[in-house]
């Protein structure tokens, strides 16, 4: 069972959680100046290494914060974790 | 090599069995060849075997890091079937449904094609309704498809709940009487040992470290075992097609690496005659000859390439096991691992031509890929052969996520974990 | 009654004050408490107790612990029969019935064992090379597996519904200590000295592991005192928790162990309320595994006879026990381990006829054997064994330096080829195994999670060892977790130094012939299988087990996986380590489904989410229908009524009067603060800034994608204050979704929002009569002039403050939507009855909902298949141009856009009377053979109850512009249905809408 350190709560169990995939993926933003390409990048297409990976989670069954964890997709090790909106590396 | 017969192994009783020989060579890599194939699974080794057979290509190389059919050729729930709704999806898989049933006179090697039949459980009539749309579009598509009733269901399958307590009753069912099991390693072997005899070179513990691409073209690899050359490389690693594609600079792809975990139980006399899928959460069954019931589950949830499964999910599956069939309650679980999983974000694989010149794709393949193995490498030798895809996987192309021609027959969206 | 002829009259564990009666096959024997199964099946001098796998051939009680792969039976009957339980494992109780498996009407005279005589044509894989036929199909192959899969499998499971419950838990500790032998113990012992939570598990009834057979002397005491002694301390301590008879079956990430407990398994049945068993979810900051080892078997011909035995369980057997297994033993050894029970099996009054040492060498405990005059014959193997379903008769041995062949004579062999570390759970933690060349075994290599291995599990055998590793392990786990460290003090061990084990991994073949030499008993792997696996190319340890199926029989390889990758490596001319091992897969020993489901199933499986009208609905005879997990109602009959009766009444009198319906299951969202206009303007496809308060909307939002996802009404309660509805189906999503873009993706906006759908309760009244129904309940003036269509509003109904009204339709009728808090919303609900009665107010369910829907021709679930855009439902207009939203760019995708996407439409019959079907394809052609050309499909079908006929919606390749008033067919081949219909208007009801602004 994969432990995450919420910033908000503390460390949980995975089951308190869902997952949101690909955290380096950054919204385009709403604008007429996004380009359909970008909105399809940020769509579509993923980092999906074998290794440290940045990731959205949703503390869904806690206090239902988006966070951004960095996680080993191989090993699982849980690396950092941080509020949805800040950089990993940046603490509160 | 001899041949494979009942006469052979008649044979060999009588003189030890010691007349066999390699199954397939252990040859040194070539300097260069016409195709390189990347990835020694089920796709990998059909695509050279096609190649072959069909396309009149001599000098193969399949390149496996591993040892052949170590990926989830040989980690999946063995379940073969062409119950597809959408139209690109239903001529792909009843295709490969046709060379199933003919597979194992075609490679020599008994497959072990089960025909025991596939029913997915209806427990809505929303859910009925739904299973009527795609068997009907089966049945226009010239697919096998029939829509059981609550009685006809417990005739099959009469292990199942069908008391009052169940949560969620029984309905009815959409069977595909063609669909059933085959021996997952049966068909890594067979197809290794065919495409050997075609003159394939498999080349194990040869894993891929580079590609060498000029001017937008591919010219051949870098390995463990040396550099290869080759003007076409085909990429058929499932599971690994993020990493892999990247060493061609093929980054970002439409595509999130998962894990689905699967389990098998102690062996059995016979119990379920038929393949089995819960429709009100993740589970299905079928036994295996050896015995074992064999029960696949969800996907863990997140990217993940360890081929090993975490408890929860275990814990669920067996829930939804025991909530359909309480039967399986002092049945005993024997082991659980998990595969790694291409998930692509509409669900369904690609088998298309790349960015790069003489570089194809072969991957996203969802849960889906054993029962695809010989389409896939079918329409892959096609791609590779002839630098188009056939009519057949022309829609599974690359660039349909930016064009939006999605091939969803789930209907969730670009959320890789839920298809 | 069969006598216990082989139990001793004195010594062992069990209680000779009380005698246990049980079965087995058709006979009744007798036991003590404190036996096994197999230990009471060899007092009775049982010997033939299974068939193996393949070839049926006679097999024995092989072990004394988990590792056994040849005594599995069926315990008990009926509904609670368990096939393929060890009987090393099974506590005897008084009435136990077992049943041995595998076999025909008897297993002395199973049919099957006629297999044995054609083991030459059966070998390894046979399968992959025969049955296909020569026609290109798979009926031969079928034909053939109808008789393989009856002749395959072990044992039946009953097909009967499992009586009992099971259970799980969860704890979490400082430190794990899995396993409770003497490393475990000291390890337990240290780590909880200084207050940390300790959790000890251990498989057997009681601790001790080792200790509760051998006979070793510790700190002057009899080493079972010493483990009585710690344990009874242990247990004192409040910090400590000790699990009995329990599994820890997997390793996993984060140092999370999954363990089994048999909480009734030693019983005929659970008593009380307990459960059979319970699944521990452990997870623990430090794990020491104390896990032992399995002693490895000898491979020579004709090695599965019953009676031929592991060493270690025939010592077992004597000194736990008190039974000795056979009258004349040989022993066979590669190591001094063997020793031990060639004295034991002396000591208790059975002739030794030899000990045979595949070494040279003399061995420590030699003088011992020689003190009590056996014989020791060095350098020598068994080739063979003789003998035939009652056991083994003799046994052939040659001296491995070549000739001196002789024939010993004997009813018992016990061998050795030494110890391999169980490590099982560590390779499952996500270490790597090391080969330790000097000792020829595995042992753990670097830790990849905070856990180390002691003892045994180690590679270190020696008692003292054992002890001080533990006590060592437990204090440094104890100081890695934030405690001080404590060493305990190792108690004096009295033992013999033990010479070198030099592993013999395959004897040689005897003069004559080549018996098979097994190396998988359960499954009936030879050698000539190995070797074939070789000559074909099978060699990667994984191909040579999927080839063989060497080790996947229910023991998972514990006695041959490492003697098979042993040969292998042999056969290939390389090392141990670098023929490699296959993965360990959790778990360790086979769990039971019924426990890892845990209670969470049958009915409790997704627990049925009601409303909080519920009870009301019951009353009024309602039928239920699941709706995700909520249940709803669907219809009120009444007496003799169909559900088709049903709904077309309730439709009829809900458009001729007044109706009503809970709605509580759809989602709602409060959404407030100063930027919720501006959030619900960037989610939703169409303009929401200018939205007057007390007035509703209806939303579509997309998915990024450009696909219709969700719709429903939002409300302007206030300026700054907005109430969302959506599907019963997202509800969940939906509000995750609006997390993750206020929190991730614009947490500039203030907006909040809260999930609301259990706080309030939602009735829809709908129908002409619905305002006078309604005017009677609330306080506000719901006149057309007060309170037009879309308005919304706070309200007093019923006399229950803090309620909200809306007036929106579902139906297409004049209609209102009360919103209540959860409390009081049976209340309200029987005064809305109580006031529409003098309207002949009629109460109507999911069914009558949806034709009401289908009649009206709005969306819902079957339309928003996750494949249609907001403009194939015909709702392209409300994309706004003039903002951007979420998926706006890639719905103008030229694939998203095109003439020729299917479009929402509705039907009906051309002769106006034949009821249409969902789920129905549209075809052109009538009379199209496959594969056919569909352009559409039928989603939902009902009934228009005013215009009298069948009527459908659907979607159709270029819509009504292409279709309108022209016929197609509906094509429904799973029931050979065809139907001609026309496409028409999906709106087939006040098609102006002039009954919703009334």
């Amino acid at each position: 069972m994969i432990r995450i350190n919420c910033p908000w709560c503390g460390e949980r169990n995975m089951v308190e959680f869902t997952y949101g995939g690909d955290a380096n993926n950054v919204y385009p933003g709403l604008s007429e100046e996004t380009s359909e390409k970008q909105y399809f990048e940020y769509t579509y297409l993923r980092d999906n290494p074998c290794g440290p990976h940045l990731e959205y989670w949703h503390h869904v069954n806690g206090c239902r914060q988006w966070i951004k964890v960095k996680r080993d997709t191989l090993t699982h090790e849980v690396i950092a974790t941080v509020p949805a909106d800040k950089p990993v590396g940046e603490k509160e | 090599m001899s041949r494979y017969s009942a006469l052979e192994v008649l044979k060999g009783g009588l003189t030890g069995q010691k007349h066999w020989q390699r199954a397939w060579r252990d040859p040194e890599p070539k300097q260069e060849y016409d195709a390189i194939i990347i990835g020694g699974g089920g796709h990998g080794l059909a695509t050279a075997y096609y190649l072959a057979k069909l396309h009149g290509m001599s000098r193969i190389a399949v390149c496996e890091k591993g040892y052949l059919g170590g990926g989830n050729v040989g980690r999946n729930t063995t379940i073969v079937r062409s119950n597809y709704m959408l139209e690109d999806n239903a001529h792909f898989y009843e295709h490969g449904m046709k060379l199933w049933e003919e597979l194992s006179q075609d490679i020599n090697f008994n497959v072990m094609f089960s025909q025991r039949g596939i029913i997915n459980l209806a427990h809505s009539d929303a859910q009925m309704d739904a299973f009527a749309r795609r068997g009907n579009a089966m049945r226009l598509n010239g697919i096998d498809a029939e829509l059981l009733t609550r009685d006809q269901v417990k005739e099959h399958l009469p292990m199942l709940d069908y008391s009052g307590k169940a949560r969620f009753p029984v309905y009815g069912g959409l069977q595909q009487p063609r669909g059933g099991t085959a021996r997952h390693d049966a068909v890594a072997w067979g197809y290794a040992r065919a495409a050997d005899m075609l003159g394939v070179d498999i080349l194990q513990n040869c894993e891929v470290t580079g590609f060498d691409i000029h001017d937008g073209k591919v010219q051949g690899i870098q390995t463990t075992r040396g550099a290869i050359k080759s003007g076409k490389v085909g990429i058929a690693v499932a599971g690994n097609t993020s990493r892999v594609c990247a060493l061609a600079g093929l980054n970002r792809l439409p595509i999130e690496s998962h894990k689905l975990q699967a389990m098998v139980s102690e062996p059995l006399k016979p119990f379920i005659d038929t393949v089995c899928t819960f429709g009100a959460g993740h589970f299905y069954v079928s036994q295996s000859d050896k015995g074992g019931l064999v029960f696949g589950g969800d996907l863990d949830g997140y990217n993940s390439y360890a081929q090993r499964g975490n408890l929860p999910m275990v814990a669920h599956v067996l829930q939804c096991g025991m909530a359909l069939m309480p039967a399986i309650g002092r049945i005993r679980l024997l082991r659980h691992w998990a595969g790694v999983m291409d998930m692509s974000m509409d669900g369904s694989p690609i088998i298309s031509t790349t960015p790069v010149k003489g570089l194809y794709l072969n991957g996203g393949w969802c849960y889906g890929g054993f029962k695809a193995t010989p389409a896939s490498g079918w329409c892959f030798a096609h791609t590779v052969a002839q630098d188009r895809p056939h009519r057949l996987n022309e829609a599974f192309t690359l660039d349909r996520f930016e064009r939006g021609y999605l091939i969803d027959e789930k209907g969730v969206g670009p959320i890789p974990a839920l298809h | 009654m069969a006598t216990q002829s082989n139990r001793l009259p004195g010594g062992g564990e069990i209680d000779r004050g009380k005698p246990l009666t049980f079965r087995f096959d058709d006979k009744t024997y007798t036991g003590f408490q404190g036996d096994t199964l197999a230990s009471a099946l060899l007092a009775n001098n049982v010997k033939l107790v299974g068939r193996s796998f393949k070839y049926h051939r006679p097999r024995g009680v092989f072990s004394a612990g988990p590792e056994e792969p040849n005594a599995l039976v069926h315990l008990r009957s009926g509904d609670r029969q368990e096939p393929n339980t060890r009987a090393t494992m099974i506590e005897l109780y008084d009435g136990l019935i077992a049943e041995s498996q595998n076999r025909g009407k008897s297993l002395r005279n199973d049919p099957q064992r006629i297999n044995n005589l054609f083991k030459a044509f059966l070998p390894a894989g046979f399968y992959y090379k025969t049955f296909m036929g020569p026609f290109r199909n798979t009926r031969l192959w079928m034909f053939i597996e109808g008789f393989i899969r009856k002749s395959a499998g072990m044992g039946a499971a009953s097909g009967l519904p499992d009586p009992d419950h099971y259970d799980q838990m969860s704890r979490h500790c400082e430190i794990l200590v899995i396993g409770g032998g003497p490393a475990g113990l000291m390890a337990a012992k240290s780590a909880a000295a200084n207050g940390a939570r300790v959790i000890l598990v251990d498989d057997r009834a009681d601790p001790g592991g080792q200790l509760r057979y051998e006979q070793y002397e510790i700190d002057g005491k009899k080493g079972l005192d010493w483990i009585n002694e710690t344990v009874a301390g242990l247990e004192a301590m409040d910090n400590v928790f000790i699990l009995r008879r329990t599994t820890a079956f997997g390793y996993y990430d984060h140092n999370f162990i999954g363990c089994v407990e048999r909480v009734c398994d030693h019983l005929p049945e659970p008593e009380g309320n307990k459960p059979r068993q319970r699944v521990w979810n452990l997870q623990a900051g430090h794990v020491v595994l104390a896990t032992g080892s399995h002693e490895q078997p000898m491979v020579f011909g004709n090695n599965d006879l019953p009676g031929i035995m592991l060493a270690g369980a025939v010592r077992t057997y004597v000194n736990q026990y008190g039974v000795v297994p056979g009258k004349r033993a040989v022993v066979f050894t590669s190591c001094d381990d063997a020793y031990r029970t060639a004295i034991a099996l002396h000591d208790a009054g059975t002739t030794v006829v030899a000990l045979v040492d595949t070494r040279k060498l003399d061995s420590s405990y030699a003088q011992q054997l020689l003190d009590r005059k056996i014989r020791i014959i060095n350098d020598s193997a068994i080739v063979s064994a003789q003998g035939n379903a009652d056991g083994v008769t003799s046994v052939e041995v040659h001296s491995l330096s070549g000739g001196g062949a002789q024939r010993l004579d004997c009813d018992l062999v016990a061998m050795s080829n030494g110890w391999a570390p169980a490590l099982h759970l560590f390779s499952q933690s996500g270490g790597k195994t090391a080969w330790d060349a000097d000792r020829n075994i595995f042992v753990p290599g670097d830790s990849k999670q905070a856990e180390c291995s002691v003892g045994a599990a180690n590679g270190n055998f020696s008692l003292k060892t054992c002890l001080e590793e533990g006590s060592a392990a437990g204090a440094m786990a104890a100081s890695s977790t934030g405690f001080n460290t404590a060493v305990q003090a190792v108690p004096a061990v009295s033992e013999i130094h033990e010479s070198a084990y030099e592993p013999l991994w395959e004897c040689p073949d005897p003069a004559k012939g080549h018996p098979k030499k097994f190396v998988d008993h359960q499954d009936d792997v030879a050698v000539s299988d190995i070797q074939l696996a070789y000559r074909e190319g099978y060699i990667s340890v994984e191909h040579l087990k999927r080839y063989t199926t060497l080790g996947m029989g229910t023991d998972q390889g514990k006695t041959s996986n490492v003697p098979g990758l042993a040969i292998m490596a042999e056969a290939r001319g390389c090392s141990i380590p670098e023929a490699g091992h296959t993965t360990f897969r959790p778990p360790y020993t086979p769990v039971s489904m019924g426990a890892l489901g845990g209670a969470e199933t049958g009915e409790h499986y997704m627990p049925i989410r009601r409303t909080a009208i519920d009870s009301w609905h019951e009353e009024q005879g309602c039928k239920w229908i699941d709706a995700g997990i909520w249940r709803r109602p669907r219809y009120y009959p009444q007496s003799g009524e169909t559900i088709r009766d049903a709904f077309i009444r309730e439709t009829g009198m809900t458009r001729g009067s007044v109706g009503m319906c809970d709605v509580t299951t759809l989602g709602k969202i409060d959404l407030q603060g100063p930027d919720t206009a501006e959030f619900l303007e960037r989610i939703y496809i169409n303009h929401w800034m200018k939205l007057p308060v007390g007035k509703a909307r209806y939303g579509m939002m997309l998915r990024e994608d450009g696909i219709a996802y969700d719709d429903g009404v939002t409300s302007r309660m206030s300026e700054n204050h907005f109430v969302m509805t959506t599907t019963t189906a997202n509800a969940v999503k939906v509000m995750a979704n609006l997390e993750f873009y206020l929190q991730v993706i614009w947490p500039e906006l203030r907006v909040q929002v809260t999930s609301v759908t259990e706080q309030w309760s939602a009735i829809a009244v709908a129908g002409p009569n619905s305002r006078k129904v309604i005017q009677k309940i609330v306080d506000i003036d719901v006149s057309n002039e007060a309170f037009p269509f879309m308005g919304a509003s706070g309200c007093v109904a019923a006399g229950i403050p803090g309620c909200r009204l809306f007036r929106i339709s579902f139906s297409g009728e004049l209609a209102f939507e009360i919103n209540v808090p959860c409390d009081y919303a049976r209340y309200v609900c029987e005064k809305i009855y109580e006031a529409g009665r003098e309207f002949d107010i009629v109460p109507y369910g999911t069914e009558t909902l949806g034709n009401m829907r289908i009649e009206k021709g709005h969306v819902a679930g079957p339309e928003l298949d996750g494949r249609t855009t907001a403009d194939d439902l015909g709702l392209g207009m409300m994309m706004s141009k003039k903002k951007e939203f979420v998926g706006k760019r890639l719905a103008y995708r030229d694939s998203m856009t095109g003439e020729n996407r299917k479009k929402f439409v509705g039907f009906v019959p051309a002769d106006g009377k034949t009821p249409l079907k969902a789920g129905a394809q549209i075809v052109v052609n009538e009379n199209a053979a496959p594969p056919v050309e569909m352009i559409g499909h039928v989603t939902s079908t009902g009934y228009c109850v005013e215009h009298d006929h069948p009527i459908g919606l659907g979607l159709i390749r270029g819509g009504l512009d292409a279709w309108k008033d022209r016929v197609v067919y509906m094509s429904y081949p799973l029931r050979n249905i065809i139907v001609p219909m026309k496409v028409v208007s999906p709106v087939f009801v006040d098609p102006e809408g002039e009954r919703l602004h009334g």
